[in-house]
């Protein structure tokens, strides 16, 4: 392959990968949003806690797959617990004032994390071997690939929750119309709980890859800023959505940095993301495949 | 918890404030937020080491040490609100905030209010020229002598300064003010050498590199020097194993040189290189008297004992280090008692610590020498250069000195354009110097007439 046209793939293909990454955290707010209406900005802390439990109680001895289960019970407890004691008390409020109940959360879940676990940075190794191998002159990893997987696997599960089971359709008959699911006897608040103890979950397997990717660190809350123009982009309502729009930031940020970043004096792949984002915003407001707001005025 | 408790002590003022005999620490803490594995670890090791002076020597001279904590989460509003909160305290030797930020939003104030303000390892090059920032000491090291020293050292691995021509160096750097820093002196270097650089930003904070490492894998460069930040260091190295550059290649600077860098990269960190003005262990005598006098009887600042000797903790201790014998030196010529801000200024003024007194410390092999002066507030530190084994930190080189003498008219043309800017007129440090002299002369034979 012609080593110029090599390298490109590579970008490409770095960037379609890293954008799973991306997808993998969008997703957790794209639960939260499309049942409940709520911008969770606590999504970033509850990766973090998810990873700085894990990491900690394997450190102190639990095996693998015992840590996982403990981790796994502490974040269905906290996902019913913010939904318990800030969600439910302000129903029926504005939605700013659910995005900053989501914001005051957020500032108590990373707090509680060093309180509980310490300000150490941690490893965690999770067996997969991150060394790249070569696929006709393009370096792929083997890291990045297992976490696309990971994230294939994930919508999977989600997208057949949602369209075959009674809970899946009850969340969707909420998302469509709250009130008319009320009126069909669903019963909100269980609803409610059990899609905060779902994003708590893909919390979970976000921590694990990101701390897998970064080290389990206080700038795990951080990833959050990668995947808001994912959401814009995706639609906060679509799980495919955060799919597609997380793929396509990943190689725009990757292209831009790479071909664009050295004419306009680099580091741009920070806000290049929100610029496409914005800009299709302005062709279609929400997003990908965001579902149209049609309201009667 | 038991950091959080101590914290929230140390927060609330519990560590007390300077009386009569006492000199007193203001510390802008951050023991919670994105960076306080580091804060923790340097402002740990800054408190072991005071308190060993005083569990140990009865202070300084029979002054006692004294400090209290405001926690900053590394922000700088939240810095400057603990310097406006904090400075009202009796006897303030000096203040050491460790941000860069916090210390650039402090030059004008400890200016005005006359208190030494030390940014070890950091902080901005040009306040290296004492004449024109009289309270500024970035001690050890500056930006630019970082950079001539990694050059140096590259050199060594090139198999000579000269062979570095025709080599490429590419620089991964922070984006931040912090990370921009070096950005001209890459570029003179370049040329005095004859290398090729590159200088590559990373966004803040850092946590994807992907087309950074592929940047640099299409470049094939030489060597990368990381001047990296936080989450920034493990990233880098991991994403440098995931495009295939040899990790032993890679050269780290000063805040990218702890093992809060290299352990979340796991294996991908084995082999790594990094600048460092004191090693690491607990081999060195005044560590192990900290264990012995300060952590035995229950009074470590740190949580978890193992990171006793890490390198933020030897940090700590060193610049603690730094501030005690500038607290003595100054009492040599003011007298045992609380001394003033600027009596403090005075005494790192000639923080000359040559071997000899080093070893006298303890501080043999921990760090190498310091000889601060009016002109030069840096105080011409080695460098030495440590790699990563996969669990902890070995030295791999000797103590090397930077080219202090090229750096010098590059940094007074910097300190110079600041003074025009602000409307200051540089101090004499000849006059200044005489002058001090003299007074010394004066009392020396007042001293021998009374003695007499």
């Amino acid at each position: 392959m012609n080593p110029d046209f090599a390298f490109l793939v590579e970008v490409i293909v770095g960037g379609l990968l890293s954008g799973v990454m991306y997808a993998l955290v969008a997703i957790g707010f794209v639960l939260i949003y499309k049942t409940s209406g709520v911008l969770n900005f606590a999504q970033g802390a509850m990766v973090l806690f998810a990873a700085l439990t894990f990491v900690s109680l394997l450190e102190r001895g639990l095996p693998f797959v015992g840590a996982l289960a403990a981790t796994l019970a502490v974040m269905v407890v906290l996902g019913l617990a913010v939904e318990r004691a800030v969600l439910r008390p302000l129903v029926n409020q504005p939605p700013i004032t659910l995005f900053m109940a989501t914001l005051g959360v957020s500032y108590v879940i990373e707090g509680a994390a060093q309180l509980a676990w310490g300000t150490q940075v941690h490893g965690l190794d999770l067996g997969i071997d991150d060394t790249p191998f070569e696929i006709g002159g393009v370096l792929v990893s083997r890291f990045d690939l297992f976490a696309a997987g990971v994230a294939g696997l994930m919508v999977a599960a989600l997208t057949a929750f949602f369209r075959y089971t009674h809970t899946g359709l009850a969340f969707r008959a909420v998302a469509d119309d709250p009130f008319a699911a009320l009126n069909a006897g669903l019963r909100l608040p269980r609803i409610w709980s059990a899609v905060w103890i779902a994003a708590g979950l893909v919390a979970l397997v976000a921590g694990l890859l990101w701390g897998a990717r970064l080290g389990v660190q206080f700038s795990l809350s951080l990833v959050v800023l990668k995947a808001l123009p994912v959401l814009v982009l995706g639609g906060f309502d679509s799980i495919a959505g955060a799919i597609l729009a997380g793929l396509i930031v990943g190689a725009v940020e990757k292209l831009s940095e790479v071909y664009l970043g050295p004419f306009i004096g680099g580091g741009i792949e920070g806000w290049i993301a929100y610029v496409a984002a914005l800009a299709f915003l302005l062709v279609r407001p929400s997003g990908l495949l965001g579902l149209r707001s049609v309201e009667r005025v | 918890m038991r950091a959080a408790l101590l914290a929230g002590a140390t927060l609330l003022g519990l560590a007390g404030g300077a009386r009569a005999d006492e000199q007193h620490f203001p510390l802008q803490s951050y023991r919670v937020g994105p960076y306080a594995a580091g804060g923790t670890g340097f402002f740990g090791g800054f408190i072991d080491y005071l308190n060993l002076i005083n569990s140990r020597d009865g202070g300084v001279n029979g002054v006692k040490l004294t400090w209290s904590e405001g926690e900053t989460q590394y922000e700088v509003e939240r810095g400057v609100e603990v310097y406006e909160r904090l400075k009202s305290r009796p006897g303030i030797a000096a203040w050491n905030p460790l941000s860069v930020g916090i210390a650039y939003a402090m030059i004008d104030r400890i200016t005005a209010d006359k208190v030494p303000l030390i940014t070890i390892n950091h902080g901005r090059t040009d306040s290296t020229d004492g004449r024109v920032f009289p309270y500024v000491f970035p001690l050890l090291l500056n930006p630019y002598s970082e950079t001539s020293g990694i050059v140096a050292y590259l050199g060594t691995r090139a198999g000579g300064l000269d062979k570095l021509k025709g080599k490429t160096i590419a620089v991964l750097y922070h984006g931040s003010p912090y990370g921009k820093e070096t950005i001209p002196i890459y570029e003179k270097l370049a040329k005095t050498y004859g290398f090729k650089v590159e200088q590559i930003e990373v966004p803040h904070p850092g946590n994807e590199q992907q087309s950074q490492w592929l940047t640099i894998r299409r470049l094939r460069p030489d060597f990368v020097v990381l001047r990296g930040w936080g989450v920034m260091n493990p990233v880098a190295l991991k994403t440098a194993q995931k495009t295939g550059f040899p990790v032993d290649h890679i050269v780290g600077n000063v805040w990218s040189n702890s093992e809060e860098d290299a352990i979340p990269a796991g294996d991908a960190a084995k082999g790594y290189v990094a600048i460092t003005t004191q090693a690491s262990g607990t081999e060195y005598p005044v560590i192990q008297e900290i264990v012995r006098k300060v952590y035995e009887p229950g009074n470590g600042n740190l949580a978890d004992k193992k990171r006793i000797g890490s390198v933020y903790h030897n940090l700590g201790v060193l610049n603690g280090i730094l501030n005690v014998e500038a607290v003595r030196i100054a009492q040599g010529r003011f007298g045992k008692r609380t001394l003033t801000g600027d009596e403090v200024r005075w005494g790192f003024e000639h923080l000359r610590l040559d071997e000899a007194w080093v070893a006298e410390l303890g501080a043999k092999g921990l760090f190498h020498s310091i000889n601060v002066t009016c002109a030069n507030h840096e105080g011409e530190g080695r460098v030495t250069f440590q790699q990563w084994d996969g669990t902890k930190w070995k030295v791999v080189s000797d103590w090397i000195a930077p080219d202090w003498a090229s750096l010098r008219p590059i940094i007074e043309a910097s300190s110079t354009a600041y003074a025009k800017e602000h409307g200051l007129t540089p101090r004499d440090c000849a006059a200044e110097e005489q002058a001090d002299a003299g007074a010394r002369n004066t009392a020396a034979e007042h001293a021998s007439a009374e003695s007499r």
